[in-house]
């Protein structure tokens, strides 16, 4: 098992890197009409063409291409993924106090997702083909259907209008006051839950169905077992292992909801960084927040796997 | 000369696979059948938007500011007075294009990744996948959104980005029925006889892909409406005043929606109804095209039928198994996408 880690950390390096060669690449990409204008919004216009000069050299774009890449390279490894182009702030810290926001709300949305999907999943397999069944069936697609920033929008407009409520928009910290932090956080969690939830609870539904068509199910069910024993200490355990890779393949989906949730309910995680610094171009800002959240992703992907052969050990990992 | 008969009969067979298809998921799939209507719809309206549309989608002051629902305007009006339901309906059409020419980039070059990749194997296919799992690492929406910062805003932006980035996610899903299928006689067969490679991918594993690759196109459609209404949202993606659904719903309008709440309502409706209809055809299209569930007994309607009264709906577990032990087996850990980027 620890020979399968190591080894699984050491592939990570060759994927890693090659993740670093697309964002470098994607962002140096930038069209010269884009640094033109970003030349044109630092306000030197009686001198664009030092203007121009200056970004690039911000940019690092006055050197050849290798070494651009080998310098932000060998500042990642440093742990120094240089400044923000606007504000000048290093970005290590500024993903340091962001960064937490964000982990926060994706524990949350897991939460909610699993506790929305597990009961309706379970609830679809053991009434198969019931009217409740179509109903749980047709609220997962619709999870998956309906988009979380519409929702969200709703949320926002209509309480306000009808009851004159709106969400708390200004951030509160945890430490600091938990309970407003918690109840901020709520409906942004619910919503991301919701559409985590989809999926988890069809792969839920299927697998309890294909676990309780096994021998062993039978033979509880003829030992004159009750339901509930049946489902929670025998069809559970097995059905919901698979269960866990699929969470572990919303995290992706979950990122990216992050962006538009914490853009709409201004919560100021590393999604709403992210946006601000699309808006602004701010460059060295983008791909670092890149470059972090791949590098979660792969670490997530991972844990989840070595999770997964703890959990079943009919998995054996060589 | 007599295997060179076997194609055309092989085709004449192939042409009616598509009718085939949809007269199965009309007598199969109720909810399937739903969602092709839906499709349906948005494909007319898409289409004769100009006809349909009571006014222009930028027809200015054509009734009151923010109005609610009143006879000349169902939909009521928003902050310039345009009226919404042109703009909704306008809305469909780039709805509409977006999604199929997403698609058509889309499935165009996951096939191609996916049997080159597939076929070939050997040191190509590893360092393509290694690609593959390098851009899947990245969550879609990030990357999309660099994307399009790069690119510009713009619909022609909006759907290569799109293409470009569903298209190298899924190439895993045609790579993956490329393998399944390189083991068959078939193939030793046609190389034995001295088939060229071209020839043997055109003719023999191209047609045997086809049920993932149309599944593939109806799952990525869904997705594409949906990223396109996200990006435009967040205000990276179609620019106004063209009535993008998601654009609709972002930042230009929500300062009036508390006004009008009906401009908070409608354009997210709509983007839901399509998105619910074009995933329950992409399901529905699974469960039927799902190799597993076909051969060994007979006809497949009567199979279906058999099925149906002893286990039930099977087709969507089995695929949705299938894709967990997919997973599994591959160990990486990277997910198949269905291209979702919520």
């Amino acid at each position: 098992m620890r020979a399968y880690i190591i080894r699984r950390l050491l592939l990570l390096i060759p994927v890693l890197l090659l993740v670093t060669i697309i964002i470098f690449c994607a962002v140096r990409f930038i069209p010269g009409d884009v640094i033109e204008m970003m030349a044109a919004e630092v306000g030197e216009a009686e001198n664009p063409e030092a203007a121009i000069a200056l970004i690039k050299h911000e940019l690092g774009l006055d050197v050849p291409i290798y070494v651009q890449y080998w310098r932000w390279l060998g500042g990642v490894f440093r742990g120094d993924l240089g400044e923000s182009l606007w504000t000048g702030r290093s970005i290590t810290e500024e993903l340091g106090a962001k960064l937490p926001v964000s982990i926060e709300l994706g524990i949350l949305a897991i939460i909610t997702g699993l506790l929305i999907a597990l009961p309706i999943g379970i609830f679809s397999a053991l009434r198969q083909d019931t009217f409740g069944d179509y109903v749980g069936r047709t609220v997962a697609i619709l999870c998956i259907s309906v988009p979380a920033f519409w929702l969200a929008t709703l949320i926002i407009v209509y309480p306000s209008v009808w009851f004159g409520w709106t969400p708390a928009m200004e951030y509160a910290p945890f430490f600091s006051s938990p309970l407003s932090n918690l109840a901020q956080f709520l409906i942004p969690a619910i919503l991301m839950g919701m559409v985590m939830s989809g999926t988890t609870m069809r792969m839920t539904r299927t697998m309890m169905l294909e676990v309780l068509r096994q021998d062993y199910i039978r033979t509880a069910w003829s030992k004159g077992l009750k339901e509930g024993v049946i489902v929670s200490r025998h069809a559970l355990k097995n059905a919901l292992i698979p269960v866990i890779t699929i969470v572990g393949l919303q995290i992706p989906i979950l990122v990216g909801g992050a962006v538009i949730i914490e853009t709409i309910f201004g919560l100021p995680g590393i999604g709403r960084y992210f946006v601000e610094a699309l808006f602004r171009r701010d460059y060295p800002v983008i791909s670092s927040v890149n470059l972090i959240v791949a590098g979660v992703v792969m670490l997530c992907n991972l844990a989840v796997d070595i999770v997964y052969a703890y959990l079943d050990p009919r998995v054996q990992y060589k | 000369m007599a295997i060179e008969a076997f194609p055309s009969l092989e085709e004449s067979k192939r042409r009616s696979f598509l009718a085939d298809l949809f007269i199965r998921l009309f007598k199969e799939k109720p909810l399937g059948t739903v969602g092709g209507i839906i499709v349906l719809v948005l494909l007319l309206v898409g289409v004769f938007a100009g006809l349909l549309a009571p006014y222009g989608y930028n027809d200015i002051f054509v009734g009151p500011r923010l109005s609610g629902p009143s006879p000349d305007h169902l939909l009521g009006t928003d902050q310039l007075g345009r009226d919404l339901l042109s703009r909704i309906i306008y809305g469909a059409r780039i709805s509409l294009v977006v999604g199929l020419s997403v698609s058509a980039i889309a499935v165009a070059l996951s096939t191609l990744i996916g049997i080159t990749s597939g076929y070939f194997g050997g040191k190509l296919d590893m360092v393509i996948q290694r690609f593959v799992d390098a851009w899947l690492s990245i969550p879609p929406l990030f990357l999309i959104l660099t994307l399009i910062a790069v690119a510009g805003p713009g619909m022609l932006q909006v759907i290569l980005v799109l293409g470009i980035l569903f298209g190298i996610g899924q190439s895993r899903i045609v790579r993956g029925a490329v393998m399944g299928i390189r083991a068959n006689t078939y193939l030793e067969a046609a190389t034995a006889i001295g088939s060229k490679t071209g020839r043997i991918l055109w003719k023999h594993v191209l047609p045997n892909v086809m049920a993932p690759i149309i599944v593939l196109f109806t799952i990525t459609m869904g997705a594409a409406v949906l990223a396109e209404a996200t990006i435009s949202f967040l205000g990276f993606g179609i620019p106004p005043p063209t009535p993008s659904w998601g654009g609709m719903l972002s930042e230009a309008g929500r300062r009036y929606m508390l006004m009008a709440p009906q401009m908070a309502l409608w354009p997210g409706l709509f983007l839901a109804i399509v998105v619910y209809g074009i995933n329950m055809l992409g399901d529905a299209f699974r469960d039927l095209l799902d190799p597993r569930l076909r051969g060994g007994l007979g006809r497949y309607d009567r199979m279906m039928k058999k099925i149906h009264s002893t286990a039930g709906n099977q087709g969507e577990e089995a695929m949705d198994a299938q894709l967990t032990t997919k997973d599994v087996n591959r160990k990486g850990g990277n997910s198949i996408k269905g291209g979702d980027v919520r």
